[in-house]
C-alpha cells in the first residue's frame, strides 16, 4: 500500500541514538524531496528515561505534528507500552524480537544476531528504509556525512549495520506502509527553528552573542560559535544570564550588532537589563525559546506561556518589539527582522519562540542569502557638523547613532566633539545624568515615539480561509501550522473556517484585529498555554473578547487533533 | 599633544572632602600622561557615588546598572579593542552586587583597567555596611555591628592570577595617577582597589584612619613572585602597603579571538559566500 503522508515515532532511552536515527532519516527524507515535520520530546538526562522523535513525511507540504502514527520504531520496551494506544489501523511496528511476541503488524527484528547493540539505531535506519520503499544510497550518504568527521572505520562500521538491517528485511514483508515517490520537488534544505535564528541572524550581521546554557536555547548559540571563525562573530559564554545581556549592550554600544539567547527562567534574570537597553537606547535581540514553568518546569518541554511576561518584562515605561515566528523559515525571517527593529529603533526586541519549534526540523527552501542585506546600524545617523548628542530629542524618537571611537564609521572624522556617552539614570541629550524634571519629561516622550515608527513596520496578521466564517482560529507563534492543518480538516467537513496567525505580538495594529475578528461567526483562540495570554492581550488592546479558547498546556505541542477534538459536533 | 583641561573640568554632586575628587584627577593625570585623546577612551560605571565619575570627565562612558559595569566593558573592548576602556565604580557595585562578574572578569582577564573606589561603606543610599566593611562596625543597617567578614578583593585577585593588582589611597593622588598608568599600560585585566574616606557616613575609616597606615610598598618587592604579593596582599590593619601588588603573565583575553585581527567588529561585512557555505551544510 503506497501512502502519499507517514507518520512514524521513534522512540527509545537517552543514549541509545535516537537523535542520530531520528535525524539521519529526517535528513534523507528531505533529500529525496519530501516534505517533513518534526517532533522531538525528551526528558531532562543524558542516559535512560523514554524520549521521542517523531517524523511526519509526505509528499505535500505539511506544516503540523499529528498524534496517530503509522510506523513504531520502539528502541526500547516502555516506547511500545506508552505508544501503543497511538498506532493507526494498518500501522507497522518495528521492534527488539526480544521485546515483543506478538505478529500481526509487527516487524521483530532480531537485532542482536545482527549485530553489535552499538549500531542497533542504524540497523534500525535500515529497516525503516527498506519499509519506507526509500533509496538507500541517499541514506548512506547522509549517514557519511553525519560520520564523515569520525573517520572512515565509523562510517563502514555505520554503513555496514545499515546494510544489514535493509537486507534483513528485504523480501522478508511484503505490505510495508511503503511511501509515494515524491513529485519531482528540489530537495530542500533540513533545518529545525533555531537553526533558521542562527542563519537569520548570520544573515542580518549578528557579531556578538552571549549566552548562559538554557534549554531551549543553547543550541542557537552553539550553532553560531560554530561558524564564528568564518563569519566574524564572537560568541561568549557569560557566567550568568545577567552578564549575558549586559555583554551584549556592551558590545552594541560599542558597535556589534548583539543578541542573546535564552528562556524564561533565564530571561527573568535579564529583566533588568531589558530596562537598560530601552533607557541606553542600545540595540539587543533577544531570544526567549519558551518551556514550561513556573520556575524550572518542564525543562526539555514546549509551552506558550511567556507571552505576557516578554510584554511586559523590564522596569519602567519604554517600547519594545516581540515577534513571534510560525514556521521554521519565519523564524530566519523574522530573526533578520528583529535585528532590523533593533537597530533602527535602538532598543530591545525579542523572538518568541519554543522547544517545539526550536527543535522541530523542516524541510525549507534555500534562502535567497545574496538578495538579503545585512542591518545598516548607521541607517538613521547624519554627519554631524557640531558636538554628537547620543540621545538628541528627534521627531521620531530615534537620534543619530555613532559608536565610541569609531567617529569615522557614520560618515563623520575622528574629534572629541564626537563623543559617545550613554547614561541609565534620565539622562541630557549628550547622555549626561539629570535631574531636570522637564527634560526628564522631553525624554520619556521621545523615547516611546519610537513605537509609533515601529507601528509603521508591522509584520500584518496572516489571514487565511474564507470570508465572514462559521468559526475563526487566531493564534500566535508555534502553533500556527496545526492551526493551518486544522483548518483545512474543519473545511473539508463543509465549515466554512478562516484563520489568523500573529508572528508580531507588540506593537499590535488594533483596529485591523478587530476588524476581521468581527467579521466570524465564532471567534477560538489557539494557543500553548492555560490561560488564554493572547486573547487576554487582544481583549485589552481591542476590547473584543474571544469566546472561546483551546488551550494546550501538558508541555506538548498543540497538534490539529487537538483543535479537531474541541470541534466534534461537525 | 593632550593636555588635562581636554578632559574637562565639571561640577560634581560629591560632598566636599570626598576621596572621589582626587581619584577622578588621578585619571585625568593618568591618561594625559599617556597622551590618550578623550575620544579612544571608554569608561564604563555601574551605580553608586563613584560610578558617576564618567559624567565628570571628557570622554566616551557607558553609565549603566550597579553591580553590571564589567560584562558592558568586557563586550565593549570585544568589539572595540582599539578603545581604552576603563571601569570606575564603587566596592559596593564591583565586589557586592557584581561579585560573579569581577571574579569571571579575572578568570577571562579582558583588558582592562578597573579601578574600585573602597571607602568601606555605603554612600548613594547613606550609610549601609559594603563588602569591605570591618566586622564590629555599626550602621542604622548593622546596628548591633557588621558580622560579615570583610571581602579582600586584592587577596583574592592574587589568588586567582589577576594580570595586574594594586592598591591605591585617594591621599596620594600622583602615586595613584601612577598605578593607574601602569595599569593601563597592562594588557589584561588591571586592578586598582582604591583606599579612600567617605566624609558623611564613615566616621571610622577617616582620611586621617588611611593616612597613618598607608606605606609605599618598597622597591625591594617583587610582583611577579606571587608568594610574597599574598602576604602582602593580606597585610591589613596597622599597616596597610600601597602600590602593585602582583603582576602576572596571562595573556589578555582579546587575544584568544582571530576574529578581531581584521579591527573593531563594526567594520566587519558579512561574508556572503561563507554563509551560503554554511546555509549547503543543511542540504
Amino acid at each position: 500500500m503506497n501512502r502519499n503522508t507517514v507518520n512514524i515515532l521513534i522512540g527509545g532511552e537517552a543514549g541509545q541514538g535516537l537523535a542520530t536515527l531520528g535525524e539521519t532519516l529526517t535528513r534523507a527524507l528531505v533529500r529525496a524531496g519530501y516534505s517533513v515535520v518534526v517532533t522531538q520530546s525528551y526528558e531532562s538526562r543524558i542516559r535512560g528515561g523514554h524520549n521521542t522523535f517523531a517524523i511526519r513525511v509526505s509528499t505535500n507540504e505539511i506544516q503540523a505534528p499529528r498524534e496517530m502514527f503509522d510506523i513504531l520504531v520502539a528502541l526500547h520496551s516502555e516506547t511500545l507500552e506508552l505508544h501503543r494506544g497511538e498506532l493507526s489501523s494498518g500501522s507497522t511496528v518495528i521492534v527488539d524480537a526480544d521485546l515483543a511476541s506478538e505478529d500481526s503488524g509487527f516487524i521483530r527484528v532480531p537485532f542482536k544476531e545482527l549485530g553489535s547493540v552499538r549500531f542497533e539505531n542504524v540497523t534500525a535506519l535500515g529497516v525503516v528504509t527498506a519499509v519506507l520503499g526509500l533509496d538507500q544510497r541517499i541514506v548512506a550518504g547522509v549517514l557519511e556525512d553525519f560520520f564523515a568527521k569520525r573517520g572512515r572505520e565509523q562510517i563502514a562500521a555505520n554503513l555496514d549495520a545499515l546494510e544489514k538491517g535493509f537486507r534483513w528485511i528485504w523480501g522478508r514483508e511484503k505490505d510495508l506502509s511503503r511511501l509515494q515517490a515524491p513529485d519531482n520537488r528540489v530537495p530542500g534544505l533540513m533545518m529545525n527553528g533555531n537553526e533558521a535564528i542562527a542563519l537569520g541572524a548570520m544573515s542580518a550581521g549578528v557579531k556578538f552573542c552571549a549566552f548562559y546554557p538554557m534549554t531551549p536555547a543553547t543550541s542557537i548559540a552553539i550553532n553560531l560559535a560554530g561558524n564564528a571563525e568564518a563569519m566574524g562573530i564572537i560568541v561568549e559564554q557569560a557566567e550568568d544570564e545577567i552578564a549575558a545581556i549586559n555583554m551584549a549592550i556592551g558590545a552594541s554600544f560599542a558597535g556589534a550588532p548583539s543578541m542573546v539567547v535564552t528562556s524564561g527562567g533565564g530571561f527573568a534574570l535579564m529583566t533588568e537589563g531589558v530596562s537598560l537597553a530601552a533607557m541606553t537606547e542600545t540595540p539587543v535581540v533577544i531570544v526567549v525559546a519558551q518551556r514550561p514553568g513556573p520556575a524550572t518546569g518542564l525543562p526539555t518541554r514546549t509551552e506558550q506561556a511567556d507571552l505576557e511576561f516578554v510584554l511586559h518584562a523590564g522596569h519602567g515605561e519604554f517600547p519594545r518589539a516581540v515577534f513571534a515566528p510560525g514556521s521554521v523559515e519565519e523564524c530566519f525571517h523574522l530573526a533578520r527582522k528583529a535585528f532590523e527593529t533593533a537597530e533602527q529603533f535602538r532598543g530591545p526586541v525579542f523572538l518568541l519562540t519554543d522547544q517545539f519549534l526550536a527543535d522541530s526540523y523542516r524541510s525549507v527552501e534555500r534562502f535567497k542569502l545574496d538578495e538579503l542585506p545585512p542591518v545598516n546600524s548607521c541607517a538613521g545617523s547624519v554627519v554631524m557638523t557640531r558636538r554628537y548628542r547620543h540621545y538628541a530629542v528627534t521627531d521620531s524618537g530615534v537620534s543619530p547613532r555613532l559608536f565610541p571611537g569609531l567617529s569615522e564609521q557614520c560618515g563623520a572624522p575622528y574629534s572629541s566633539d564626537l563623543l559617545v556617552c550613554a547614561d541609565s539614570d534620565e539622562h541630557t541629550e549628550s547622555g549626561h545624568i539629570t535631574e531636570d524634571l522637564s527634560l526628564r519629561k522631553t525624554m520619556v516622550e521621545k523615547r516611546l515615539r519610537k513605537l509609533e515608527g515601529m507601528k509603521t513596520k508591522i509584520v500584518p496578521p496572516d489571514m487565511q480561509g474564507d470570508p465572514d466564517p462559521d468559526v475563526m482560529l487566531i493564534c500566535w507563534g508555534s502553533t500556527k501550522g496545526s492551526v493551518l492543518e486544522a483548518a483545512a480538516e474543519l473545511r473539508a467537513r463543509g465549515l466554512s473556517v478562516a484563520t489568523v496567525h500573529l508572528s508580531q505580538m507588540w506593537p499590535l495594529a488594533p483596529e485591523q484585529l478587530v476588524q476581521v475578528l468581527s467579521s466570524a461567526k465564532l471567534v477560538a483562540s489557539v494557543e500553548g498555554n492555560a490561560t488564554g495570554q493572547m486573547a487576554r492581550l487582544i481583549r485589552r488592546e481591542t476590547g473584543f473578547a474571544i469566546e472561546k479558547r483551546i488551550l494546550r498546556y501538558d508541555g506538548l505541542p498543540i497538534t490539529p487533533e487537538a483543535i479537531l477534538g474541541e470541534f466534534r459536533y461537525v | 599633544m593632550v593636555t588635562i583641561e581636554d578632559y574637562g573640568n565639571f561640577k560634581t554632586a560629591w560632598c566636599p572632602g570626598c576621596g572621589n575628587h582626587s581619584i577622578l584627577e588621578a585619571v585625568k593625570q593618568a591618561l594625559v600622561g599617556l597622551q590618550l585623546h578623550p575620544f579612544e577612551v571608554l569608561l564604563v560605571s555601574g551605580i553608586g557615588q563613584a560610578a558617576k565619575a564618567p559624567h565628570y570627565l571628557t570622554a566616551n562612558a557607558f553609565n549603566g546598572l550597579h553591580g553590571r559595569a564589567l560584562p558592558v566593558a568586557t563586550a565593549a573592548k570585544l568589539a572595540n579593542k582599539d578603545l581604552t576602556v576603563i571601569v570606575e565604580s564603587g566596592e559596593g557595585c564591583v565586589y557586592g552586587e557584581g561579585g560573579n562578574h569581577f571574579l569571571a572578569a579575572i578568570r577571562r582577564n579582558p583588558d582592562l583597567t578597573v579601578i574600585v573606589h573602597n571607602n568601606q561603606v555605603y554612600g548613594l543610599t547613606k550609610g549601609q555596611a559594603s563588602p569591605t566593611s570591618a566586622q564590629g562596625f555599626v550602621t542604622k543597617a548593622q546596628p548591633r555591628g557588621v558580622f560579615t567578614m570583610p571581602f579582600n578583593p586584592v587577596s583574592v585577585a592574587v589568588a586567582m592570577h589577576a594580570g595586574f593588582v594594586a592598591r591605591g589611597f585617594s591621599g596620594e593622588p600622583e602615586h595613584l595617577a601612577g598605578l593607574i598608568q601602569a595599569a593601563i599600560q597592562h594588557k589584561g585585566l588591571s586592578l586598582i582597589d582604591v583606599l579612600q574616606p567617605c566624609v558623611s557616613f564613615n566616621k571610622v575609616n577617616t582620611f586621617a584612619w588611611y593616612k597613618k597606615r598607608c606605606y609605599e610598598i618598597p622597591d625591594h618587592h617583587n610582583p611577579t613572585d606571587r608568594e610574597a604579593a599574598l602576604k602582602l596582599a593580606d597585610e591589613w590593619g596597622e599597616r596597610i602597603p600601597i602600590g602593585v601588588i602582583y603582576r602576572g603573565t596571562r595573556p589578555s583575553f582579546e587575544e584568544n579571538f582571530p576574529v578581531l585581527d581584521r579591527g573593531p567588529l563594526a567594520r566587519r561585512q558579512v561574508d556572503l559566500d561563507e554563509l551560503n557555505t554554511i546555509m549547503e551544510h543543511y542540504g
